[in-house]
């Protein structure tokens, strides 16, 4: 006996649940480097391909979440 | 379903009269005809993108280094700051001394993602053959195999496993962190490597797909919303630029975090 159900497009519930988290991944990764070069500029360059590197890897749990949207959609 | 032989952007004119396809299909956009009718289905317009980024590499540098001078010409000094950023900014600062050696495999293939990736955005042909899993999976398997086969030389077989799986950690959370060594370092490693490049590609296309034939949807569907697509089309140049970035990034990202992995297979025991 089914309690609730849902129908419809819930590939669609999916992903957004699944771009919370990189979106606030990213937003830290960004303002630690921010923060970083505001307390020693010099650090900057040194720090880049950390950022890079870093924004990337979150990345990919985002873009993850749209492929999957994809290969779980079913029919 | 195999759709029209279009893919959706680079077909030409969606006139008002002819509906477009919204929200754009995987199929259609994605997996494209075989060019030649009835036979080699796998002749697509993505195996001859391949084909002309494999060509486009060899004749620029070959063009780039004839006649080479002590003094270099301006086409001389580009393909030398290529290499030059490759080799030095990513082998050696990444690896060391013993990572130059790598430099020649680590700017063919930033050179040959940066130039596929590009394709995404080229009009004429905005689609890149990294949306398709295969070439990303390829590249992956052979950065894998590059840096086991790289570990494996410097340290011998059972040896390269125990440095790559045994971290630096008191006795008794050894067997907790093992398979958690053994997952992150031989599964995961291959896999996110293929499954963000082609994500990124495959989503950035579809971004530009989703606005596009929404401006066009937004165009053929009431009076109300016509003005609306004009705001569709210029998010979709807005998104070219970052599609260009994001180009760029990708090719970046996958090269620095094979030269990281061939870094932490040459590295001594801890």
């Amino acid at each position: 006996m089914d309690l609730a159900q849902i129908t419809g497009e819930v590939g669609a519930i999916g992903y957004g649940l699944a771009a919370i988290g990189p979106g606030i991944g990213v937003g830290i990764i960004f303002a630690a480097y921010i923060q970083s070069t505001a307390r020693q500029p010099e650090s900057a360059r040194m720090t880049q391909p950390f950022l890079w590197i870093g924004f990337a890897v979150v990345e990919a749990l985002a873009l993850l979440g749209i492929a999957f949207g994809f290969v779980f959609a079913g029919d | 379903m195999r759709g029209p032989t279009t893919d959706g952007l680079a077909s030409g004119r969606v006139s008002a009269a002819q509906e477009p396809h919204f929200p754009p299909e995987v199929e259609e956009n994605f997996f494209l005809p075989g060019l030649v009718e009835g036979s080699f289905p796998w002749l697509t317009k993505i195996t001859l993108l391949v084909w002309l980024a494999v060509g486009l590499l060899i004749v620029y540098f070959l063009w780039a280094y004839r006649r080479p001078q002590l003094v270099p010409t301006k086409r001389q000094w580009m393909a030398e700051s290529l290499y030059g950023f490759v080799r030095n900014r990513m082998a050696g600062d990444l690896i060391g001394h013993e990572g130059l050696r790598f430099a020649p495999y680590f700017t063919t293939l930033f050179c040959f993602l940066l130039l596929t990736n590009l394709f995404s955005i080229i009009p004429g042909i905005q689609i890149s053959p990294n949306s398709h899993i295969a070439f990303p999976i390829v590249l992956a398997v052979i950065s894998y195999v590059l840096f086991i086969w790289v570990g494996v030389r410097r340290h011998g077989f059972l040896a390269y496993f125990k440095q790559a799986l045994l971290p630096p950690a008191p006795w008794f959370i050894l067997p907790i962190l093992m398979p958690i060594e053994l997952f992150s370092t031989f599964i995961v490693r291959p896999v996110t490597l293929a499954l963000r490049l082609f994500a990124n590609m495959f989503a950035g296309h579809m971004i530009l797909l989703v606005f596009t034939l929404g401006g066009f949807a937004m165009l053929n569907a009431t009076a109300l919303l016509a003005p609306v697509s004009v705001v569709s089309w210029l998010l979709t140049i807005a998104l070219t630029l970052l599609e260009a970035l994001i180009a760029v990034l990708q090719a970046y990202i996958f090269v620095i975090l094979t030269a990281s992995y061939v870094q932490g297979a040459l590295a001594e025991e801890h």
